[in-house]
């Protein structure tokens, strides 16, 4: 009998024969449905409002808190995690996403207190976000005041 | 005790195993082998405030359980050997705060358990102690949100993905007449064949699985064969490839006799990816599932390795790939039966699958 006698090269092209892929087109179209329905709900929740009297401004603003608030809700009841086995990017990209980005770390990192447990790690997986939202915004308005 | 080859250590005076006993979470008391498994824990928490307290909980629970089976007290236990996977391997050494034994803490990530064994083996043919323990546990809440992302974050899992099984196993070894015997002991090296996705703990830790099982077959001149079953920790269901693929090309086969715990522990519709991982995994099936066998003389030698990748989350963001390592030891029946292996019902069973043997057998002959 030998020795393992690979490089990581070839390891890599092993692993590759033998590791199991799902399928992009059924991800393609479980996160195009996924997404697309939330995005729908959004919608309809906006024109109720609208249709309530509410302004065009006052709705969107309503339309987001009631869509933040079903996502840290079905994030709570250990929902949210399940629904993203099957939609994958669908169910991260709309804002309930960032809901769940929000509420999974403050689940998690309340036992180790609310000040140094969940106060410090609440935006453990948004953070990247936010700082990286906050970059983009900055460079574009640079970007806007020298060529307008 | 003496060297064999270049790894491998042969106990002249084999180790007894004298209890063993698990506890697992819900899910893997619902696999296949779910019968195996002596307690199971209400939920995530164990009725604790947090989930390392609910690991800490089962494991200072296991301890019990084991002294209880063989009818033991603290003080007839010489030495405590243990691990896990949480940082300064809290679960193992918090749980054992009121024992009144020294206490060895080991770390060989998910191979913790045959690493403690292979030590405690050590010692007991030695002379050194009468009678130790050796334990290890893991938890999949606590374990996931130390090593990955917040268990309710909805990322999606790639199915070649495991899942750290909930459980605590552990065995009490003696010099004394047990069930189960130790024969050899194959200790593993640091192997790194540069697998970096810490979601694919079973392609890292494959090369080292096959490195272990390979040096054993040659520091003993046995061939795959000699074993009933060969059984690997938790490589999951790619790992297993990988391993008898790698063992392939090396011209050393693998047969219907392989198979690895984290493929045992649960089954195809449990929704967990690639099988079970976890220092857990390979320590409550060599407890619940493997020792009882042996005893009851279903299996007669069988090699089990634990496999460890030794993951670590800040150099896994630094770039850095994970290094792995497996250490396997072999066990043999003793032909005698002892109360402290198998609960009550697997006992039964067992016992009376032999009676059905035997009666056929004789029947056989008698025609």
């Amino acid at each position: 009998m030998g020795k393992i006698d690979k490089t990581q090269e070839e390891y890599q092209k092993l692993i590759k024969k033998h590791q199991p892929q799902g399928s992009p087109i059924r991800n393609f179209f479980a996160a195009y449905l996924v997404g697309g329905l939330i995005c729908v709900f959004g919608q309809f929740v906006l024109n109720t409002l609208q249709g309530a009297g509410l302004s065009m401004a006052d709705a969107s603003a309503y339309n987001t808190i009631i869509l933040l608030f079903i996502g840290g809700l079905l994030t709570g009841l250990g929902v949210y995690d399940e629904i993203a086995q099957f939609a994958g990017a669908g169910s991260i990209v709309p804002i309930t996403g960032f809901a769940n980005a929000i509420v999974s770390p403050a689940m998690e990192y309340r036992q180790d207190g609310y000040i140094l447990g969940l106060g410090a790690n609440i935006y453990s997986i948004a953070g990247p976000v936010l700082t990286y939202g906050m970059l983009t915004a900055f460079l574009i308005g640079v970007i806007k005041l020298l060529i307008f | 005790m003496k060297k064999l080859g270049k790894q491998t250590m042969e106990f002249v005076n084999p180790p007894q195993f004298m209890s063993a006993a698990s506890i697992v979470g819900n899910k893997e008391s619902k696999g296949p082998i779910g019968d195996y498994f002596d307690e199971v824990i209400s939920d995530g928490y164990n009725k604790q405030k947090t989930w390392d307290q609910a690991q800490i909980k089962m494991t200072s629970d296991l301890l019990d359980s084991l002294l209880d089976k063989a009818k033991l007290s603290k003080d007839d236990i010489d030495c405590l050997i243990a691990g896990d996977l949480l940082n300064q391997m809290v679960a193992s050494n918090f749980a054992v705060r009121d024992f009144p034994t020294p206490f060895l803490g080991v770390y060989g990530a998910c191979s913790t358990m045959i690493e403690a064994v292979a030590i405690g083996g050590v010692m007991i043919d030695g002379g050194g102690v009468n009678q130790i323990i050796a334990f290890t546990s893991s938890h999949y809440q606590a374990t996931e949100r130390q090593y990955r992302t917040p268990n309710e974050y909805g990322d999606k899992y790639p199915p070649f993905k495991q899942r750290t099984v909930t459980g605590a196993g552990g065995v009490i070894m003696s010099n004394t007449q047990g069930g189960v015997q130790l024969r050899e002991a194959t200790l593993g090296k640091v192997v790194d064949l540069g697998v970096a996705d810490p979601r694919d703990m079973g392609s890292a830790m494959a090369p080292a699985a096959a490195d272990t099982l390979l040096q054993h077959f040659e520091d003993t001149g046995r061939d795959p064969s000699y074993y009933d079953l060969i059984l690997t920790g938790d490589l999951g269901e790619l790992g297993k490839k990988l391993t008898k693929e790698l063992l392939e090309e090396t011209g050393c086969h693998l047969g219907d006799n392989y198979d690895d715990c984290g493929v045992l522990i649960y089954n195809s519709k449990q929704k967990v990816g690639a099988g079970g991982s976890g220092c857990g995994c390979s320590a409550v099936v060599l407890a619940s599932y493997v020792l009882p066998q042996l005893m009851y003389g279903h299996l007669k030698r069988v090699l089990i390795l634990g496999t460890g990748a030794l993951l670590n989350p800040t150099l896994s963001l630094q770039g850095e790939t994970i290094p792995s390592i497996a250490h396997a030891v072999t066990l043999e029946s003793t032909g005698h039966l002892v109360e402290g292996i198998g609960r009550k019902k697997i006992q039964n069973k067992l016992a009376d699958k032999i009676e059905v043997a035997k009666i056929e057998a004789l029947n056989g002959n008698g025609g």
